[in-house]
């Protein structure tokens, strides 16, 4: 039974395997994380390439939100939080002393797994980023941002008349949308995504899974997600994470029919996790 | 028997009585025809309850009574030339008796009539003595059977026991809130009086506060008028909130987003204790320490300065209050959720960024709550404008020289000489009351925009 709901999806994850790779976008090398004493995460070698859609699986605590926190210096954030190895973006390392850190979030931009609109009006939610990296040189060019953004999203059918409402008014699957257009509308170059849909409804999870189809074609997209039917819909590539180790990553289709570590197989056929 | 004694005793019976009940429903329990329907502890606070309280009602009763009806017993059978004392001469009489009953005695001869009284009164009193603590001790006696005797499996115990103690609560609750209202009531009991003196237009409108001195005679009752007091109050604490609110709100973002851990831990308890210290203590700080300072800074740089000026009590007050403000902020600056500053760290701002844009912006109308209860809290100190204002109660606008507030004039209207029938005394509740009413609303109006931004996140 949940074989032949697995294969199903899969239909349509087959039009990816005929993309090539593009070229490296990220490339992580042996990167732990330790929080205080103890290490979440072992070692961790990973390549991303432009515009694809990379998934990562596995089970709770298995360090993929972790490892997905380094790839933006989220994790800077955290008390106690440190993280060794190198990760480079189009060959830069992020963690080096010369690097900005609000610019490398300029250019790996985030969805968190809650919808986290400010307490402001929608268009200043959108605006707040562009502001910030002095992307628009006058209002005109910031309304643009803002409609190009909430079109890029989907969202800017619903929400044109009112812009100056509050974003957090907003339904779940709306506010999600209104974070990715946040994001957007600092033009990064990947786009960083902690299961944008574990609080939204069947209906917004599709609307979302739609969008992030769309913007893979403009943007590299990284997803964290529990939801293997999810990985399946909408990634090229999807990496498995067990206990603090990347198993495997490897085209979505070969995960889930042929994976080559039996952790991987017992993990999609639900015999833990 | 002295009354403590009496207390202790019918405890240590209640304590009793709570074993005879547990003792009892086990045995109850042990012949096993049904299940119990609470478990052996609350039978025995039923009982504990039945034995104690009944008695405890009636010493509480007896004692509020009791010394009324023996004085006017003992009132009836004085001497038929003394019914018609009245007042302070009959207050007297009876101040007089009760004390040679009492076996200490008056300075002079007592007359005989008054030897008798006291007599009278004393065995009174041992009757009444015995009375209630036989009744008592039978009331004990009879709430202990009785209630044993009811133990059953079918009992509902728990639910009895449990209902007294959710009395007890209730009463407990309601304590807080007739206070409030009995003050409430006093206040606007002799307001009403003043206002038969004085008229209230002038009083709330007049620009001339003067109201003489009592002994000078019913004919010149003098001027109140509240507005320069009012004046001074509000001078007093707006130069209070701009010393606070600045230095309390950024001492609240730097602890709730910059300060390490350890630092956090150790300096939030060092400001707190800030908030309490004596406000004495910072009344004579500012008297001899601030005052003097700000005087002599006056002088270098060519402004006159009083060294008891509205200033000087302003900032010593504006001191007292930043543990208020801090911490109020601080816990609402943390309640702000992670996801607010990790989605807009995620777009790259900078910490300041976050804090200034997204963090206070969510957190403005906690803030302002926080703020406005700081300045109901500055319109109501008194102890640093008595020491430090200055005490002139004239309308002018400068904030270097003495001013009066509200509250010092209460004090000073309420100490020395009072004579409570005269306006001079009044006046202090009619002043007390505007004072309550003004924080009241600033009060309900902070907690209104505290529950407004409450409901935001849960």
């Amino acid at each position: 039974m949940e074989d032949t709901v697995m294969r199903a999806t899969l239909v349509n994850a087959e039009k990816f395997v005929g993309v090539a790779n593009g070229a490296l976008k990220m490339a992580a090398r042996d990167v732990r994380v330790f929080y205080g004493e103890s290490e979440a995460l072992h070692g961790v070698d990973l390549d991303i390439y432009e515009n694809e859609v990379l998934a990562f699986i596995g089970p709770s605590g298995c360090g993929k939100s972790t490892f997905l926190r380094c790839l933006n210096r989220m994790n800077d954030t955290i008390d106690g939080c440190r993280v060794t190895g190198r990760i480079e973006l189009d060959g830069e390392d992020i963690y080096d002393r010369s690097l900005d850190v609000v610019l490398l979030r300029a250019r790996v931009g985030m969805v968190f797994q809650k919808p986290n609109p400010f307490p402001k009006s929608i268009y200043e939610n959108i605006a707040y980023g562009p502001r910030l990296h002095g992307l628009a040189s006058g209002r005109a060019e910031l309304d643009d941002i803002v409609e190009r953004s909430l079109q890029r999203a989907g969202l800017w059918e619903e929400v044109k008349d009112r812009l100056e409402q509050p974003g957090t008014g907003l339904s779940g699957g709306q506010q999600q949308r209104l974070c990715i257009a946040r994001a957007i509308a600092v033009s990064p170059e990947v786009i960083l995504m902690d299961e944008p849909c574990s609080a939204l409804d069947p209906i917004a999870t599709a609307k979302v899974e739609q969008l992030i189809t769309e913007l893979s074609e403009t943007y590299t997209i990284v997803i964290v997600t529990h939801n293997m039917q999810q990985a399946a819909r909408v990634s090229r590539r999807t990496a498995f994470f067990h206990l603090g180790n990347l198993v495997e990553v490897d085209d979505t289709t070969k995960i889930f029919t042929s994976p080559s570590d039996g952790r991987t197989e017992d993990y999609i056929t639900g015999r833990f996790g | 028997m002295n009354n403590w004694v009496l207390i202790c005793v019918l405890l240590m019976l209640m304590a009793l009585a709570y074993q005879f009940g547990l003792a009892r429903s086990r045995s109850v329990a042990g012949q096993g025809a049904a299940r119990m329907h609470s478990r052996p502890g609350y039978y025995g606070l039923l009982v504990a309850l039945w034995c104690g309280l009944p008695a405890l009602a009636v010493f509480l009763l007896w004692t509020l009574f009791e010394p009324g009806i023996i004085r006017s017993v003992v009132l009836n059978q004085l001497p038929p030339d003394l019914a018609g004392l009245q007042g302070n001469e009959l207050e007297v009489l009876l101040r007089r008796i009760e004390q040679i009953a009492s076996g200490f005695g008056v300075s002079d001869q007592p007359a005989a009539f008054e030897l008798a009284a006291a007599e009278r009164m004393r065995s009174l009193q041992n009757t009444g003595r015995l009375a209630m603590i036989a009744s008592m001790a039978v009331l004990c006696v009879a709430g202990l059977v009785w209630t044993l005797r009811r133990i059953d499996p079918q009992l509902r115990a728990r639910n009895q026991v449990e209902s007294v103690f959710q009395a007890l609560l209730v009463i407990s609750s309601t304590i807080a809130i007739l206070t409030t209202i009995g003050i409430v009531l006093s206040m606007v009991g002799e307001a009403l009086h003043f206002f038969r003196f004085v008229n209230p237009a002038e009083f709330f409108f007049g620009t001339v506060w003067n109201p003489r001195f009592s002994t000078t005679g019913a004919a010149d009752q003098g001027q109140f008028g509240l507005l320069p007091l009012l004046w001074g109050t509000l001078m007093v604490s707006i130069i209070a909130l701009l010393v606070a609110v600045p230095a309390g709100l950024m001492t609240a973002v730097y602890m709730a987003e910059y300060a390490p851990a350890w630092l956090r831990a150790v300096a939030k308890p060092v400001i707190e204790v800030l908030a309490g210290v004596p406000t004495i203590v910072y009344g004579f700080f500012a008297l001899i320490t601030v005052g003097p300072f700000f005087s002599v800074l006056g002088q270098t740089v060519g402004i006159d300065i009083r060294a008891t000026s509205a200033l000087t009590a302003g900032v010593v007050m504006g001191i007292m209050i930043i543990p208020f403000v801090s911490s109020l902020s601080d816990d609402i600056i943390t309640q702000v959720p992670r996801a607010m500053r990790d989605g807009s760290l995620g777009l790259g701002a900078t910490k300041s960024e976050t804090v200034r844009k997204v963090v206070l912006p969510a957190a403005l109308p906690g803030i302002v709550g926080a703020f406005l209860l700081a300045a109901s809290r500055a319109i109501g100190e008194t102890m640093i404008v008595v020491l430090a204002a200055g005490n002139s109660p004239i309308l002018h606008a400068n904030p270097f020289e003495a001013v009066s507030t509200v509250t010092v004039t209460i004090v000073n209207q309420l100490t020395g000489d009072t004579d409570f029938a005269s306006p001079q005394s009044l006046v202090a509740f009619a002043l007390g009351l505007t004072l309550f009413v003004i924080t009241l609303s600033l009060n309900i109006v902070a907690l209104y925009i505290v529950r407004k931004y409450r409901e935001q996140y849960e």
